[in-house]
């Protein structure tokens, strides 16, 4: 029997652009054990709740995470509109999904780029983030900013997007669409890219249900879970149709991740061509008392937004589900059993998003 | 712009950060505003980094390993705080966890606002960067090549 050997991965990683750290128990070039810790990027934000008031607490959920930024805010106003009974006009909930499905095309097109970095495809890493930059213009021409957008708010959005501009949108996408099915092209069908991801890091449906996967790590292994089939927003009023892949591996997680891109276009284009007039906020009188789960799609899958208030200014407990933390344990099952040289690839697979796992 | 005769890689880090400015980080180093022009290119090794860009602010465990791999880089060196959370902590600096800019772990030497950092804000924060390590790298000429930095 070969020696053991323990083999540290992270936190400074140069796959990893966010500090995770792994003890990787090998057996010659077997990983049979897989030891997570974490906290590297701890801040304690949950308690923050205590020293800012609810309507100050959107700012503090917008910088959960820069990559979802405006999916956890979303989150978050939800839960404190469900416990006030605000009744959000539907111009706002309309603009809440475009900016959430133009938020869900970056952080894939990211994830691409940062996948083909991981197996070694330096120009593909570059071209993806080449292709990223129109959707952050958009942003930064409808809200203000790049990545941390700060338009979500109790009671509606802060900006209107007004006409014309939502046209040139969509057809801003649509030649992004062009470019994108270049670069997806190669995600899908060149051999090196194929042989280094299929067949690698599988997990089966059944394991998946067991231990809790949700979002691209769920569908890629058959299970049709995504959130916006609960119809928050403006999704009721969409066609939503959940990317499903039933292989399980690597390549399967990369294909539902590239298929998203496309329908996340198509859902900017079907919000476009729904959305109503009217006003983007209403006025937000008294204090959240009561409590809500919000359950939000990420990019990464289901995050829950727990809201808790007494009717004082501050709210009495704010928690954060996020879909990293939940994807955790597969990640450890896959990771026993892996080549060493596969980890990298199973790990960002798995899309982790350290900083809102450990806030 | 400082004139610099070589070409200064960044060790990027993050420390506490929402990674709002580790991707403007890397949106930066790619094609569209493209620091590699300047022959500034992202390194996962501490060994060979001149630069350390250090995202968002300290608690008690990246502390140390902000440290680390501070001391594992060559002499001399220049620390650069990306963000407003490397700076002074931002909206987190009341969070329990959190100790607040880098400043209290390493000596910094150029600070970039915002939040997130823009990429324009963070390719000037490191041409900024560049001429301090040429001036570093003056210095220690001067007094002699074995004397630290």
């Amino acid at each position: 029997m070969a020696h053991k050997n323990i083999i540290p991965f992270g936190p400074q990683h140069p796959v990893l652009p966010e500090p995770i750290h792994f003890d990787l128990v090998t057996e010659d070039e077997k990983v049979i054990d897989a030891i997570p810790s974490i906290s590297y990027v701890h801040r304690g934000l949950e308690r923050l709740v205590e020293k800012r008031d609810f309507i100050d607490m959107i700012h503090v959920a917008d910088r959960i995470c820069g990559l979802c930024s405006f999916m956890h805010s979303l989150g978050y106003c939800q839960a404190v509109e469900e416990i006030m009974g605000i009744e959000v006009p539907e111009r706002a909930l309309y603009l809440r999904s475009i900016w959430a499905e133009l938020s869900r095309v970056h952080s894939h097109i990211f994830w691409l780029g940062v996948a083909a970095d991981a197996f070694g495809f330096e120009s593909l890493f570059m071209q993806a983030l080449r292709l990223r930059e129109p959707v952050l213009d958009i942003f930064e021409e409808t809200t203000g900013a790049r990545v941390i957008l700060g338009v979500c708010k109790v009671g509606g959005v802060r900006r209107d997007i007004d006409d014309d501009t939502l046209k040139g949108i969509v057809s801003r996408l649509a030649a992004l669409k062009k470019d994108l099915e270049e670069l997806c092209n190669v995600f899908i069908n060149d051999y090196s890219v194929r042989h280094r991801l299929s067949g690698v890091g599988y997990i089966s449906r059944d394991d998946a249900y067991i231990l809790g996967c949700v979002g691209p790590m769920a569908r890629a292994s058959g299970l049709a879970m995504d959130m916006r089939l609960t119809g928050y927003a403006a999704y009721k009023y969409l066609d939503v149709e959940p990317a499903v892949e039933p292989a399980g591996d690597c390549y399967a997680r990369c294909l539902v991740r590239v298929r998203e891109i496309f329908h996340s276009i198509d859902l900017v284009r079907q919000a476009v061509g729904k959305i109503p007039a009217g006003p983007v906020d209403v006025k937000v009188t008294g204090t959240p008392d009561g409590e809500y789960y919000s359950r939000v799609e990420q990019p990464r899958g289901e995050v829950i937004h727990y809201v808790k208030g007494n009717g004082a200014k501050f709210l009495q407990r704010f928690r954060v589900r996020v879909p990293t933390f939940n994807n955790i344990p597969a990640m450890i099952k896959v990771l026993k059993g892996a080549e060493v040289a596969d980890v990298p690839n199973i790990i960002l697979t798995l899309d982790p998003c350290i900083s809102c796992t450990e806030r | 712009m400082g004139w610099f005769k070589r070409s200064p890689w960044i060790l990027h880090y993050n420390a506490t950060s929402c990674n709002g400015c580790d991707i403007e980080l890397i949106a930066s180093l790619t094609p569209l505003y493209d620091l590699e022009r300047f022959g500034i290119i992202n390194t996962g090794n501490p060994k060979h980094a001149d630069i350390l860009a250090v995202t968002g602010s300290v608690n008690e465990k990246s502390t140390q390993v902000v440290r680390n791999l501070y001391d594992q880089m060559p002499n001399p060196k220049v620390v650069v705080a990306v963000g407003i959370c490397a700076t002074s902590g931002c909206v987190f600096q009341d969070c329990y966890n959190v100790q607040g800019g880098v400043d209290k772990v390493l000596p910094v030497d150029v600070y970039i606002p915002g939040c997130a950092a823009r990429p324009e804000a963070i390719i000037d924060g490191v041409m900024k960067a560049c001429e301090i390590l040429e001036e570093k790298y003056a210095q220690r000429k001067k007094s002699g090549k074995l004397a630290e930095s």
